[in-house]
């Protein structure tokens, strides 16, 4: 009882979800069949979500569950049974594509490790839930003002340089999903051409 | 709860051994997490123990015949408990076609999806195991990936039953997912808020306080949220997936024994959870049709008398969450099973305008028709004024707000502390001050981080 009075359990999980994740992404990387790499990204980001719960950022965790393991994972499964060929569920990568990964990956892998190392201070998470709670306001607010294109955090900016770079979340906002919705258009277009030619072709028969 | 038990369980049993523990010690936080994760445990299985009983009752009398009567004694009542012990007594066989990992994994996934919504689900004022800010997305987030457990039940068993019902319920899920967010976005910004136990805290006072009544816009809602809701919990007339009359039994086909009663574990916890999720959008949570504990002035006491004033709040809120659940058991047995196109146009056609509409109309009503009338129409609500409703907090979290304010300032001024009404749901002007001293003390260098984005 003694050896454990000074534990961190704050450390504890931390480590616990950082192991899950990196254990269920590589599960994915080394599995070959699709639907079982889906379920270890399930796992995968589902415990990555349980990293961001940890530092109180609840509103992003439950937005990543939402998002990518209710969403386009669901999505992802759904299309790998509507088109359940053999040659797509099970997935053998031949080495030329290997080393093309581990040269993409590792190029992240080096970008991120320096901007990770560059960081002159770590603050560590407050594991004061109370605080976190109170502060609700001054945390999802502005994110919210920022998406409706007022950026409140302007009024406590005093470097003029920073300053000009902040703008509203609106029209990048609109941007993509205008973009998302010309991609939705397409796709739907495409796939009705092919079936109105198969239609002629039956009415010509 | 970590607190609680490390200070005054702990601290006291082993106060004779020279242990010392500091409130957040790892010790009370793992029995903390253990006492909440039991409990809310039990209340799943238990629930779905009644439900099965409840089900079969009601469907006999619907069908004209008894249901279970001897179980038990009278009424059957121990049946479901002797369906478990069958259950669990069952050879678990598993197809040779099946993936044997996914098909295993399947049933676990679906009841621990169902089971962790539960943990942003407040039962009454302050009862509730995480105290969640964004608890309506959260529950949303994880029913939502109750349908992964399906689907890796279907695709895992190597049987075209199976599959079919999996894509089905893929295909059902997603779409209904969008109507059942825009119908839960219409509390959330009466409310202005997406902690639950804040909004049921909200509707204190008597049943026309409860956001149903709000507007019409709110009243409309409820039906196509509750429409959804069935969808998404994949009951009757939606339960395509399980489709008896065409799929043996959809994505469940291929299981037995104690796995096959996980997924119905799965279905009846979040029927309840659904249920109880209206109850605190849309029906005052705790706060009941007659406020007799508000009137005697109990639940803003402390102490025992509080104590009782909560755990009537809890009776209150199961009882309507169980009334919600027996009007989908009785829905399920009065109508008929609706064909796939025929889910899809009523999700598609009818219930995503339906919602959207009542969102622009509840909207409009309060903001007093988008500016035609002066202010937000008439309302039978009696919640507080908007521009406080975002500021509000949970009675804890104004707690601890006032401890902290009384620190700070008894630490700079050396003079005691105005102590901010706790209790009082009604947030004054009084607070003001100390809110924002306190946010200033306490705020994390988290928390000021998020605010950046």
């Amino acid at each position: 009882m003694m050896t454990l009075a000074g534990m961190d359990w704050h450390a504890i999980y931390f480590w616990l979800f950082a192991l899950l994740t990196c254990g269920f992404a590589l599960a994915v990387l080394f599995s070959a069949n699709v639907v079982r790499m889906a379920f270890y990204l399930v796992l995968c980001l589902g415990a990555s979500a349980g990293l961001f719960f940890l530092t109180g950022a609840e509103f992003v965790a439950a937005m990543q569950l939402m998002i990518y393991v209710g969403g386009t994972l669901v999505l992802l499964v759904f299309g790998v049974m509507l088109t359940a060929h053999s040659r797509f569920v099970s997935l053998r990568t031949p080495s030329g594509e290997w080393i093309l990964a581990l040269i993409a990956g590792s190029a992240l892998l080096a970008l991120l490790l320096s901007a990770a190392l560059k960081v002159p201070d770590w603050v560590k998470a407050n594991p004061d839930r109370a605080a976190i709670s109170a502060a609700d306001v001054e945390a999802t607010t502005p994110i919210g003002m920022g998406f409706a294109g007022v950026r409140v955090d302007k009024l406590s900016q005093t470097d003029p340089q920073l300053l000009g770079g902040m703008s509203g979340y609106l029209l990048p906002f609109l941007i993509v999903s205008i973009h998302l919705l010309v991609v939705l258009i397409g796709a739907a277009y495409m796939a009705r051409a092919k079936r109105r030619a198969a239609a002629v072709d039956e009415g010509a028969v | 709860m970590a607190e609680l038990i490390n200070l005054q369980i702990l601290n006291r049993l082993l106060g004779w051994a020279g242990v010392d523990l500091p409130p957040s010690h790892l010790a009370g936080a793992v029995l903390a997490a253990l006492v909440h994760g039991v409990i809310l445990l039990g209340i799943v299985a238990v629930a779905a123990m009644f439900f099965i009983w409840a089900e079969r009752k009601v469907a006999g009398r619907i069908q004209d015949r008894l249901g279970p009567t001897r179980v038990g004694g009278r009424f059957g009542w121990l049946q479901a408990l002797a369906d478990g012990i069958k259950l669990l007594s069952k050879e678990d066989v598993r197809p040779r076609e099946a993936d044997a990992l996914l098909f295993r994994c399947a049933p676990y996934v679906s009841f621990a999806a169902s089971f962790t919504a539960y943990l942003a689900l407040p039962f009454s004022d302050g009862w509730v195991a995480q105290h969640i800010n964004s608890a309506v997305f959260f529950i949303l987030a994880v029913l939502g990936l109750e349908v992964f457990g399906v689907i890796l039940a279907g695709y895992a068993s190597g049987s075209k039953w199976s599959l079919f019902g999996a894509m089905r319920e893929s295909a059902q899920v997603v779409s209904y997912e969008v109507p059942l967010g825009l119908c839960v976005v219409v509390p959330v910004f009466i409310c202005g808020t997406m902690n639950l136990v804040t909004i049921g805290n909200m509707q204190t006072g008597w049943l026309t306080n409860w956001l149903v009544f709000h507007d019409p816009f709110t009243f409309a809602v409820f039906w196509v949220y509750f429409t959804c809701a069935i969808a998404s919990v994949n009951r009757a007339p939606f339960d395509l997936a399980e489709a008896e009359s065409e799929l043996v039994a959809g994505f469940h086909t291929e299981y037995s024994g104690m796995r096959w009663c996980y997924f119905f574990m799965a279905e009846y916890g979040s029927m309840l959870l659904v249920s109880g999720l209206a109850t605190i959008l849309f029906f005052g949570g705790w706060h009941g049709p007659v406020p007799v504990f508000d009137m005697l002035g109990w639940s803003s006491m402390g102490g025992v008398l509080q104590y009782v004033a909560e755990l009537a709040g809890a009776a209150n809120f199961l009882i309507k969450a169980v009334v919600g659940v027996t009007v989908m058991i009785w829905v399920r047995w009065t109508l008929p099973r609706l064909r796939i196109d025929q889910v899809m146009t009523t999700c598609l056609k009818y219930c995503t305008p339906l919602a959207a509409v009542c969102f622009l109309g509840a909207l409009g009503w309060q903001t007093g028709m988008f500016g035609l009338a002066a202010g937000p129409l008439w309302s039978p609500n009696q919640l507080m004024a908007v521009k406080q409703r975002g500021e509000y907090r949970e009675s804890w979290v104004l707690k601890a707000e006032a401890a902290a304010a009384a620190e700070g300032s008894a630490a700079q001024a050396g003079r005691p502390a105005a102590s901010g009404d706790r209790d009082e749901p009604d947030v004054s002007g009084e607070t003001e001050p100390a809110r924002s001293s306190a946010t200033g003390a306490v705020g994390s260098p988290l928390s000021r981080k998020g605010g950046v984005g």
